[in-house]
């Protein structure tokens, strides 16, 4: 009867006897979320295998994967999948590029430096509607927009850019938001870059371009990889500001997979092709999630089971 | 003195005139892009203050007497939506803890070998697009008379928030040393005694923050709230998106309530912006 071997054998069977109340604490969650996520999309592939209107709810018939076929050759909808890359991957592309050089700007020390970067994020915190109006009515506007008052000042023909160029607004809309958050990563990734590990590379003469080049982007590589990956998550989702500034106009020249679904839930009632289409937009979320969910799991502090 | 110098910056000091010039026309550009950055939103503050006349005058009007009606017509015309709007906020915050706060408990204290999957699947339905489940949803909601309800709403926004409950929760209470939970368990520590003694004293400063997060995504999410609501239970973000054909006529008004509707969150987010980043990341960058 030593202490030692009755004490692990105290925590087990306590382990053992507390995993009930333990499930139960669990289950309330897991129970709730399965109930408001995976039971609802389960139904949504099952609506995209039928013709399903709610114009004429009681006929659908079963169509197997005729509204993906449609989906993905219809000339209808094929604009809209290219639309929701073409966002996704310009935005990226921008913030990353821009964001990166901010952050290092943003990492030097001058004057009122904290309330620069402060006004600096502030457009990520602005509710995306009011993105949307804000860039519709004071920028964008051809007659009282303030793009178009500077471009006649310079004695340019103001540029109706909703009707002209409307997947680039939405691009310098949609940057605009995201350039902060691309900006706030990547900075705080490079405080976290030790100081001894930079200055023993100037004690070597390293120059400016050499540090960026061997120590500071490698080091923002997995920084890189978080905004990339969060970025292509909220992305693909937009759809405030493009209900707002074109509604998904002029044609389908804006129209990306959210607000195509949308379209077609709520303003043709075809159930099956929005449940389809809705589909194809979780396929695309998970193959990202799951390339993000391998970052995260790498920090994961979960104690293991003795 | 150099060498502490070099340590408190990771800037060569700015011995030579050169770079003491270059280091003053980065600030300046820092500053200029932080100040374009901003400008449309302080423009539409501006806007605010205007009469309808002033604000889509061309040429734009910088110089002008200011004027509090707008704010307080906004008000008058808004407070349903903003009665909806933290209804929902915050009732969604307070269920996402309830149903959120023992899961993370749960995962951390009793950990079992699924543990960490099932973290990770809580964080993956976070990740779910609402477009892969608002059909469905919408015909059940229809069927359960939850439609254009407060309470509708706020189970979609639960839903949209209790993961980062959940992980953020769970990345307060590991902070626990493994010794201290063998020590409850010998101890004999029931589940209540470990909840409330061992694990909320370390979840409690992490619950604020975690919490403003939730708010702020509840406040500002519209495509839920677009497509389940329609008058009764609108919160902000319809009301706001009601304007998007007005075509400027109401511009000055439409400033004034969007100034109210952002400026809470802007003031939120600038004051957490380490734990939104750790919110936002799921941690994965320090």
């Amino acid at each position: 009867m030593t202490a030692q071997p009755s004490t692990t054998k105290l925590s087990k069977s306590s382990g053992r006897t507390s995993r009930l109340p333990a499930l139960l604490l669990l289950l309330p969650a897991l129970g709730y979320l399965i109930l408001t996520t995976q039971v609802p999309f389960i139904m949504t592939i099952y609506y995209s295998l039928f013709r399903y209107s709610l114009v004429d709810p009681f006929r659908r018939p079963f169509i197997g994967l005729e509204n993906y076929l449609t989906l993905f050759t219809d000339p209808q909808s094929v604009p809209v999948l290219v639309n929701t890359l073409v966002l996704v991957l310009s935005v990226i592309a921008i913030t990353v590029v821009f964001g990166a050089a901010l952050a290092l700007l943003f990492n030097r020390k001058f004057f009122g430096r904290n309330l620069a970067r402060t006004l600096l994020i502030g457009p990520f915190f602005v509710m995306p509607v009011v993105t949307a109006l804000i860039w519709k009515n004071s920028l964008l506007n051809p007659v009282f927009g303030l793009f178009g008052v500077v471009s006649r000042a310079f004695g340019v023909t103001a540029i109706d850019w909703l009707a002209q160029f409307p997947m680039l607004s939405i691009i310098m809309m949609v940057t605009w938001e995201w350039t902060p958050f691309a900006m706030l990563i990547l900075l705080t990734s490079l405080q976290s870059l030790p100081i001894d590990q930079l200055e023993a590379a100037r004690l070597d003469g390293v120059n400016n371009v050499q540090e960026f080049w061997y120590i500071i982007l490698p080091h923002w590589t997995r920084a890189f990889e978080v905004v990339v990956l969060l970025e292509a998550i909220f992305i693909l989702q937009i759809y405030g500001e493009i209900y707002i500034a074109t509604s998904g106009g002029p044609g389908t020249a804006t129209t990306n997979l959210p607000f195509f679904i949308f379209q077609k839930a709520f303003g043709e009632y075809s159930i099956g092709m929005a449940s389809a289409a809705g589909v194809i937009a979780v396929i695309l979320a998970n193959i990202v999630t799951a390339l993000f969910l391998r970052l995260v799991n790498r920090n994961v502090n979960v104690k293991e089971v003795k | 003195m150099m060498t502490a110098a070099r340590r408190s910056s990771p800037q060569k000091p700015p011995s030579h005139p050169w770079r003491m010039f270059q280091n003053v026309s980065l600030g300046l550009l820092a500053w200029l892009i932080a100040l374009a950055f901003f400008f449309p939103i302080l423009w539409m503050i501006f806007s605010a203050f205007k009469t309808e006349d002033q604000a889509f005058a061309t040429p734009p009007i910088i110089f002008f007497q200011p004027i509090f009606d707008n704010f307080v017509k906004a008000f008058a015309k808004y407070g349903h939506a903003l009665l909806n709007s933290l209804l929902v906020a915050f009732g969604s915050t307070i269920l996402s803890f309830v149903l959120g706060l023992p899961a993370a408990f749960s995962m951390v204290f009793y950990p079992t070998k699924r543990s960490r999957g099932t973290l990770l699947w809580f964080v993956s339905t976070k990740m779910m697009p609402p477009v892969g489940v608002i059909v469905p949803l919408y015909l059940i909601f229809k069927d359960l008379h939850l439609l254009d309800t407060v309470w509708g709403l706020t189970l979609m926004y639960t839903t949209m928030n209790m993961p980062l409950v959940i992980w953020m929760m769970h990345s307060y209470i590991s902070e626990i040393p493994s010794e201290i939970l063998e020590a409850a368990k010998v101890d004999g520590a029931s589940l209540m005694q470990e909840f409330f003694n061992i694990a909320m004293p370390l979840a409690t400063p992490g619950i604020a923050s975690t919490a403003l997060l939730c708010l702020i995504f509840a406040w500002n999410e519209a495509f839920f709230a677009l497509n389940l609501t329609n008058v009764d239970a609108a919160p902000l973000s319809v009301y706001i998106s009601a304007f998007k054909t007005s075509e400027g006529l109401f511009w000055a008004g439409l400033s004034a309530a969007a100034t109210l509707v952002i400026l809470p969150v802007m003031a939120f987010g600038w004051s957490a912006q380490r734990q939104l980043i750790q919110g936002l990341t799921m941690g994965a960058v320090k």
